[in-house]
């Protein structure tokens, strides 16, 4: 690939887990998958009733990776056992999260990994079928992807009667072609099916309702990633390397005013403030800092007073915001958040996929206000206009869509309205001139 | 006329799933990828293909960013500003490639080579700024790095 840049990080504070085979040679290949435990979990679970592969892994803490945080185990009990219809298992590769590139390196380096933790995810809910539902921009891990899942198949690890245990399994790729909210379930669900990405109502749950109708388990590439690890050294083994109820480890992305940006693997509940520091190597130039979006741009902002917490979904919470995605952003004391914000808008009015008034119009309101404001347009009523239409838009919608505008509205509108004020004050942006890129 | 191989990966494509319609996706981007657009003439294929009336797998193109009507330029300029790159100089990225290429946001140029586009987050966020020309992967962009992208695809 042109120009492309190993993006993991590298830290002696990780606890590599999902990423201990990032470096060993031809790490893609089957040769070191089976060489380095590879596929040792699937023989395992094969021997283990499905309903014990669905305790340990719900015994493990394990929490979905892709934004929400869910029990991935309890997840997986919600399949009803016997189904008219057949069941599948969806792994979701749309990775479109702003901040977020973690299940990039996953897939790009150790595809195996994320394929046996499929096919266990199918074992342990009787499915017989799979899709990989990749982002259409990430087209060179189609065919990474597509060769491991080959090399699977010939080694008798995927397709008909799995090393000779009777159990069928079949697995492909599928591409979307650029659409966020194709990353949320339901919509994902409607674009396999060939349809428009719009989401559904629930309930149903796909766990009971799903792709063509059929019971469905959606999880996140790095939720799927972490399955193997947990069959092979067991839940309490997983559960004891993060918090209390948040079972391992966790990919973060450390991105934009830090010294060492990278995808690291940290265990749960990592403090925040050594991530930045210890991890991070802290902010160029020797700048303070402003602010952090702790997961991805769906989440509240944090201030430079908030990083004291420990990085697990429950302590992230507890302050008001969410783990999310992992996608760690940092912004030094040059940064406008106005123009943040503006930005983020300008994202969720693009990706909205209109079904719903409060999202629709909402966030293209939001959109051209806080861009108008910034730009030195800023009418007096313009902020407390702007925190109105964010709330109205939260807990208003069919899909979390429009929350996800509202929660990083919401928090910049209240925790920096300072710099709100001096906009409206001056007439311009008062950072114009500070704000130089690091790059 | 779409080529033998593009009908095979078809073939293939199709037999995936339980239901045809679902490599309408698919098999629009891997058409467009060869002809350069979904045309007419692709459209009429796909909907052969997977059972379902052109209108059908028209309303699905409006749907994704990357499905286009119109073909672009043989290289495709995909300039991220979300916020990581924002934070890292992308909009200083962006202009320098308008000014370079001398088009703007969803332009291509007269030879029909360069298109520029600003587009979201591409999941590079740890190599930002970054773009994507057609499907590769540029990182930590700075106006010399694109100087030698343009340069570099000048020569093919
Ligand atoms: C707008 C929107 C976009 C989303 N994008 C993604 C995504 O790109 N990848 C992902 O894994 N989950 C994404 N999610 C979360 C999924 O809906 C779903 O919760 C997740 O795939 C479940 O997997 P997990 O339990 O393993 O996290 C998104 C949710 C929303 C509302
Ligand atoms: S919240 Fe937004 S993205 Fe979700 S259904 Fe409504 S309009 Fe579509
Ligand atoms: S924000 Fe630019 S690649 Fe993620």
């Amino acid at each position: 690939m042109a120009g492309y840049n190993n993006p993991m990080g590298n830290s002696p504070l990780e606890v590599k887990v999902i990423s201990k085979r990032f470096g060993l040679p031809d790490s893609m290949s089957l040769k070191t998958y089976v060489q380095n435990e590879g596929y040792e979990a699937l023989k395992k679970a094969l021997s283990m009733k499905p309903d014990d592969v669905i305790n340990i892994v719900k015994n493990s803490g394990l929490r979905g990776r892709g934004g929400a945080g869910f029990n991935t185990g309890m997840k997986w009990s919600f399949v009803p056992k016997q189904s008219p219809k057949p069941k599948y298992v969806v792994c979701n590769a749309d990775e479109s999260e702003p901040g977020t590139c973690k299940d990039r390196p996953l897939m790009e380096y150790d595809p195996h990994q994320l394929i046996e933790g499929i096919i266990i995810a199918g074992y342990a809910i009787q499915s017989n079928q799979g899709f990989i539902y990749v982002r259409g921009e990430y087209r060179y891990l189609l065919d990474i992807i597509d060769r491991a899942l080959a090399e699977a198949q010939s080694g008798g690890y995927l397709g008909k009667n799995i090393l000779g245990s009777g159990f069928d399994f079949a697995l492909c790729t599928h591409t979307g072609a650029g659409a966020y909210e194709c990353g949320e379930e339901t919509a994902l669900l409607n674009s396999l099916e060939g349809l428009r990405g719009y989401p559904r109502i629930k309930p149903p749950f796909p766990a009971v309702v799903g792709l063509y109708g059929g019971p469905t388990v959606i999880n996140n590439v790095e939720t799927l990633s972490n399955v193997p690890h947990i069959i092979l050294k067991g839940a309490e083994w997983y559960a004891q390397l993060g918090s209390p109820k948040n079972g391992g480890t966790r990919l973060f992305c450390l991105s934009g005013h830090i010294n060492r940006p990278g995808v690291y693997e940290l265990p749960m509940g990592f403090p925040l403030r050594r991530m930045l520091e210890e991890i991070g190597g802290g902010i160029p130039g020797g700048k303070k800092l402003k602010a952090v979006i702790p997961g991805g741009s769906s989440c509240p902002v944090l201030t430079a007073s908030e990083i004291d917490v420990n990085m697990d979904y429950d302590s992230v919470a507890k302050i008001g915001s969410m783990l999310g995605s992992g996608g760690v952003v940092v912004m030094d004391e040059d940064t406008c958040m106005v123009n943040l914000m503006g930005r983020i808008m300008h994202f969720y009015a693009h990706e909205s996929c209109g079904w719903c008034i409060p999202c629709r119009e909402g966030t293209s309101w939001l959109n051209h206000m806080i861009e108008r404001f910034h730009g030195g347009g800023a009418l007096p009523d313009d902020a407390d206009t702007a925190l109105d239409v964010s709330y109205n838009i939260l807990g208003k919608t069919l899909c979390p869509l429009g929350d996800a505008a509202a929660m990083p509205a919401i928090s910049i509108l209240k925790k920096f309205r300072g710099e709100f004020d001096e906009h409206l004050k001056l007439g311009h942006c008062p950072f114009e001139k500070k704000a130089v890129s690091v790059a | 006329m779409l080529s033998e191989a593009l009908h095979k990966k078809f073939d293939q494509l199709v037999s995936r799933y339980p239901l045809k319609r679902s490599a309408i996706v698919p098999l629009l981007l891997y058409a467009q990828d060869e002809v350069g657009c979904v045309s007419e003439e692709v459209i009429a294929e796909v909907a052969r293909r997977v059972d379902v009336r052109p209108i059908e797998v028209i309303e699905v193109i409006g749907y994704y960013s990357m499905l286009h009507r119109q073909p672009l330029g043989k290289y495709n300029f995909q300039v991220c500003t979300n916020i990581s790159c924002m934070l890292r100089g992308a909009d200083d990225i962006f202009d320098y490639c308008k000014t370079k290429l001398g088009i703007k946001h969803k332009q291509t140029t007269p030879d029909g080579r360069f298109s520029l586009e600003e587009v979201e987050c591409l999941g590079a966020c740890t190599g930002a700024p970054a773009m994507q020309v057609n499907y590769d992967f540029y990182e930590n962009l700075t106006p010399a790095k694109i100087d030698a992208v343009i340069d570099d695809l000048k020569k093919k």
